[in-house]
C-alpha cells in the first residue's frame, strides 16, 4: 500500500462530487461522462450543446492540471497501444449497453440510490477486479 | 450564464479527477489489484463523490426544477436486466486493460499521451459500434423527464 494517497483522492473526489450537484442543481442533468461524450460524437438536437460546453470544461480543466502538475497523468502501466485499444472499444460499448460508466453509475445513479446503478458498479468492479488480476498475477504485469 | 457554469462544473470534474488520481492508470490498476499490492485510494475517490451527494442531491431535487434549466432530466429505470449487467461488465473489462474510464480518459487528452488518445477515439468507435448493432440498444433509451419530489 506504498502508494496510498487517501487525502488527495478524497479532495478530488470531493471536487468531483461538487461538479455533479452544481450540474443538477443548475442544468438539471447528471454528470455522466459516457453519455455526455455519447451525446456529443453522435448528436441529438438539443443535446449537444451544453454535452460539448462540458466536455470542453474537462479538456481544460485537464490541461490546467498538466501545467502545473504533470506526474498526475503518468502512464506507468505496461500496456500495448493494440490492448488500449481494445479496452477503449469494450468501454464504449460496455458503457452504451449498460448505460453508463463510473460517474453517471459509480457516483450518480449511486447517491441516488439507484439499485440499477448498483448491480453496473458491482458488476464494472468485478469484471475490472478480475481482469487485473489475469494480467498482474497470471501474465507478469504486462499486456 | 448557463454555459458558463456547466463549463465550470467540467473543470471542476477535470481537476478532481487529476488530483484524486484518476488519471494515472497505475492508480485505477492499483485500486482494482485486491489481491496484490492493494492500493485503496480509489475507494476515497468514490466515496467522497457519492456519499455528501446522497444528502445534496435530495435537497435539489426538492425544488420543483432546476435553477437555470426548465427540469430535471433522470433516468427513472428500474430494471434488473442482462444489458446491465453484461454493458457494466465489458466496460469494466477495459477499464482493467487500460486502466482509463471515460472521463480520466478525456481528461488525460490534455496531457497528449498516445494511450489516452488510443483510448477515447477507441471508445468513440466503440459507441458507434453499439448504435449500428441496433437491435441490442436498451428498450426504453429515451431518459425520463421529472419535475422533482413531491413536496
Amino acid at each position: 500500500m506504498e502508494n496510498f494517497t487517501p487525502f488527495a483522492s478524497a479532495i478530488g473526489g470531493l471536487l468531483i462530487g461538487l461538479s455533479a450537484a452544481i450540474l443538477l442543481l443548475f442544468h438539471g442533468r447528471i454528470a455522466g461522462i459516457s453519455g455526455i461524450f455519447a451525446g456529443v460524437i453522435e448528436p441529438r438536437a438539443g443535446e449537444f450543446g451544453w454535452r460539448a460546453t462540458f466536455l470542453g470544461g474537462l479538456l481544460v480543466g485537464g490541461a490546467l492540471m498538466f501545467a502545473l502538475t504533470p506526474e498526475l497523468y503518468a502512464v506507468t502501466i505496461e500496456r500495448s497501444l493494440a490492448v488500449v485499444a481494445v479496452a477503449g472499444v469494450l468501454v464504449g460499448v460496455g458503457t452504451r449497453l449498460g448505460s453508463g460508466c463510473t460517474s453517471g453509475h459509480g457516483v450518480c445513479g449511486m447517491a441516488r440510490l439507484s439499485t440499477r446503478s448498483l448491480m453496473a458498479t458491482i458488476s464494472f468492479m468485478a469484471t475490472g477486479a478480475l481482469t487485473v488480476f489475469i494480467i498482474n498475477h497470471l501474465l507478469g504485469g504486462s499486456l | 450564464m448557463k454555459q458558463l457554469i456547466v463549463f465550470i462544473a467540467g473543470v471542476l470534474f477535470a481537476v478532481g479527477l487529476a488530483i484524486s488520481g484518476m488519471t494515472q492508470p497505475s492508480k485505477v490498476v492499483g485500486f482494482l489489484d485486491f489481491f496484490g499490492n492493494w492500493d485503496p485510494s480509489l475507494a476515497f475517490v468514490m466515496g467522497a463523490a457519492m456519499l455528501p451527494n446522497i444528502v445534496l442531491f435530495r435537497f435539489i431535487m426538492r425544488r420543483g426544477q432546476p435553477l437555470l434549466a426548465p427540469k430535471f432530466h433522470l433516468s427513472k429505470r428500474k430494471e434488473i436486466d442482462w444489458r446491465i449487467i453484461v454493458g457494466g461488465g465489458l466496460f469494466g473489462v477495459g477499464w482493467g486493460l487500460a486502466g482509463y474510464c471515460p472521463g480520466p480518459g478525456i481528461t488525460s487528452l490534455a496531457s497528449a499521451q498516445a494511450p489516452a488518445i488510443v483510448f477515447v477515439a477507441s471508445m468513440a468507435a466503440g459507441m458507434w459500434l453499439f448504435s449500428l448493432m441496433g437491435k441490442f440498444a436498451p428498450s426504453t433509451e429515451k431518459e425520463v423527464v421529472f419535475h422533482g419530489l413531491k413536496k
